[in-house]
């Protein structure tokens, strides 16, 4: 079994309300050292049978078409297991 | 004309449109079941709010893969008028019929509320006869309508004059204060480069009869009725 993990997470250039949100809530409870906290999606995805090659270009294109909205995100995609 | 009102599981606007462009407005309106990609002769479409799919994954991500979508597609691409109404923008977006994406609220809060926008462009299948300037009060009701695009997206829509509505006070007047959700240039409503499909967050449907408190956001419905700009 191979297991790939695709993180999803707003552009950079691209205001995050949620993070800026709970960053400042984090404020508010005395953790002033954090300067930015930007939120995202993590899937974690299993295949079975695959090479690794493939299971990545399958999962590189499920995050392209639906997992991430390519106008304000962006992925990484990394093995697990 | 018959209008067709597509319905996705968790659309909640459906029934309240249905009635807007039938027993109100006087034409056929049908519902389109999301897994038939038959529009039924349907010479007009609208996109309903709701939560389909519970906005899991995005909002609109999930809706837009519907069977009904490719024909939704189709159709505009042949010149026929389609209207999408909050849920139904960010389903347009996402299937890539619209520009733009939808973030979180700039407060972070579900709005439910009564908003005012301007209408900025009349050449466009939902404002066909409306006046640039016009004030249009409506309710809105939504956790992510704060419209994204990048620069280059945004420069290019306002030029090519494709803002349809702006969110305004009562007076019509453009300010921070009156964009509610942080949208970017405060725009509440779009159109595509044909101009045949259009978007707003805004309900018009829920400000369509005196019984509502509002009968304002007929016009708009009307508009998307009787007009053909090409």
């Amino acid at each position: 079994m191979i297991q790939l993990r695709v993180l999803v997470s707003l552009k950079t250039s691209v205001f995050d309300p949620q993070g800026r949100t709970t960053l400042a809530a984090l404020h508010g409870l005395g953790y002033k050292a954090a300067t930015d906290l930007r939120q995202g999606k993590s899937f974690l995805l299993s295949f079975d049978g695959l090479t690794e090659e493939e299971a990545r270009r399958q999962a590189e294109e499920m995050a392209a078409k639906v997992l991430s909205n390519p106008v304000i995100e962006s992925f990484k995609i990394e093995r697990v297991a | 004309m018959k209008v067709g009102v597509v319905v996705f599981p968790g659309s909640n606007c459906d029934q309240d449109t249905k009635r807007a462009f039938g027993e109100v407005l006087g034409q056929d309106a049908r519902f389109l079941w999301h897994k038939d990609p038959d529009l039924h002769c349907a010479d007009a479409i609208v996109i309903p709010g709701g939560f389909s799919y519970g906005d899991y994954l995005r909002t609109g991500a999930i809706a837009r893969f519907s069977p009904v979508m490719n024909s939704v597609k189709a159709f505009a691409q042949r010149g026929g008028p389609v209207l999408g109404i909050c849920n139904g923008f960010q389903i347009l977006q996402e299937a890539g019929m619209l520009d733009g994406a939808m973030l979180r609220n700039r407060n972070v809060k579900f709005l439910s509320q009564k908003v005012h926008i301007r209408v900025e462009a009349t050449n466009t299948v939902a404002t066909y006869g409306l006046k640039a300037g016009d004030v249009v009060g409506l309710p809105i009701a939504h956790g992510d309508g704060n419209l994204y695009l990048d620069d280059g997206s945004l420069a290019r829509l306002e030029a090519e004059g494709r803002v349809v509505f702006r969110y305004c006070d009562v007076a019509g007047q453009v300010s921070d204060e009156a964009n509610v959700n942080g949208s970017r240039n405060s725009i509440a409503g779009i159109c595509n480069q044909r101009r045949n499909v259009v978007a707003l967050m805004p309900h018009p449907e829920r400000a369509s009869e005196a019984i509502l408190g509002s009968d304002q956001g007929r016009k708009i419905l009307e508009a998307f009725v009787s007009s053909r700009p090409e």
